[in-house]
């Protein structure tokens, strides 16, 4: 009996250290990525979605609030800035495939980043959904900061906006290959791109591990979207809600 | 290593005072991205050096943290999955719809970017 609760004692003390959902975070991604490699590297087997239903079931399980948790994993969320600054260096590294192909990226981005808002409002409408959560959804390709911005100015909801746009990360990063490989696309500039401008970090951390072109286009892709959606979208955005 | 972690930061925190000064909509970060490929590209005539060390470093920790790009998602997408209630009823449509319209974004941007390019490299030839 003393001993047991010694273990509580112990346990109520850890739980309320960073310390503790620091490693529970990098040990479940440590298995996500082992499944991820075993399985050599197959799409569905996502190392971001493995660990995040691993740490979300212990979280539900132990009856940890998301906040007590991100008190540690906020030491890994915060590298989330520099690692964007440090996606320049790939692209550096391929600088003068990206010059040779820069006709090509502008118009797949003008391209693709209309389609991605266009396509969501029109399935938005088909389902019904409510004209506050359509707006949350249309900015869901740019990367999570400025899908929120955006979101805000049109009159969505900010913090549903994260939340759909990390879905919308793992999807790409999920099913995207599948698609690719349906359409027998085979260029990897090509691939890259379609999956950086969709699916933005998640969908390029992805990509980097599968392939070096690839994943520099999908950072390209990632960077040049982010902008070209927060320009898109408040001007789309008349012009939808008049249907 | 230390010494590009620094730089880094430095990149980053330019890029929020700039978002901060001329108050945009881009991320710190993303500035942080550009200015750091203009750095990079700017500095590229230096072949030997100290220059040339320092950008060697940068680029070796860039790649290290990048390795771990995945990991770096996990943090937020834990909120995203204990914050799932927020949608109510339209959970499971707002997930078709996401799973739908994002499949169907990669394929149609990929699409057109291959057929460009092969246009384009025909018409060099």
């Amino acid at each position: 009996m003393l001993e047991k609760d010694k273990l509580y004692i112990i346990w109520v003390y850890l739980q309320a250290e960073p310390l503790f959902w620091l490693t529970l975070t990098i040990g479940c991604y440590l298995i996500g990525d082992f499944l991820y490699k075993k399985s050599k590297l197959f799409p569905l087997v996502n190392p971001v979605a493995i660990s995040i239903f691993l740490i979300s079931i212990i979280l539900v399980f132990l009856d940890i609030s998301y906040e007590r948790y991100f008190d540690g994993a906020q030491f890994i969320h915060f590298m989330l800035g520099p690692a964007t600054v440090a996606l320049a260096i790939p692209i550096y590294k391929q600088f003068e495939l990206v010059k040779k192909e820069s006709t090509s990226i502008f118009f797949s981005l003008i391209f693709g980043s209309v389609f991605a808002i266009i396509s969501t409002f029109i399935l938005c409408r088909l389902f019904q959904i409510d004209n506050e959560v359509i707006f949350s959804m249309l900015p869901k390709s740019a990367t999570a900061p400025i899908a929120m911005g955006i979101s805000e100015i049109i009159g969505g909801i900010p913090s549903l906006t994260a939340i759909i746009t990390v879905l919308t990360g793992i999807m790409g990063a999920t099913f995207g290959t599948f698609a690719l490989d349906f359409l027998k696309l085979k260029d990897m500039t090509a691939r890259g791109f379609g999956i950086g401008l969709a699916s933005h970090g998640i969908g390029t951390a992805r990509a980097m591990s599968r392939n070096e072109t690839a994943g520099v286009f999908s950072a390209l892709a990632l960077g040049l979207n982010g902008i070209a959606t927060s320009i898109l979208v408040p001007l789309l955005f008349k012009v939808l809600t008049l249907f | 290593m230390l010494r590009a972690i620094f730089i880094i930061f430095i990149f980053q925190l330019t890029g929020e005072a700039i978002k901060k000064f001329f108050e945009i909509n881009i991320p710190g970060p993303v500035i942080g991205l550009i200015l750091l490929l203009l750095t990079l590209i700017y500095l590229r005539r230096f072949k030997k050096g100290k220059v040339k060390d320092l950008k060697e470093d940068i680029t070796n920790t860039g790649n290290y943290i990048l390795s771990y790009l995945s990991l770096l998602f996990v943090p937020i997408g834990v909120g995203v999955v204990m914050h799932l209630a927020f949608l109510e009823k339209n959970l499971i449509n707002v997930i078709f719809i996401i799973f739908l319209s994002t499949i169907l974004t990669i394929g149609f941007t990929a699409y057109v970017m291959e057929k460009l390019n092969k246009r384009l490299d025909a018409r060099k030839r």
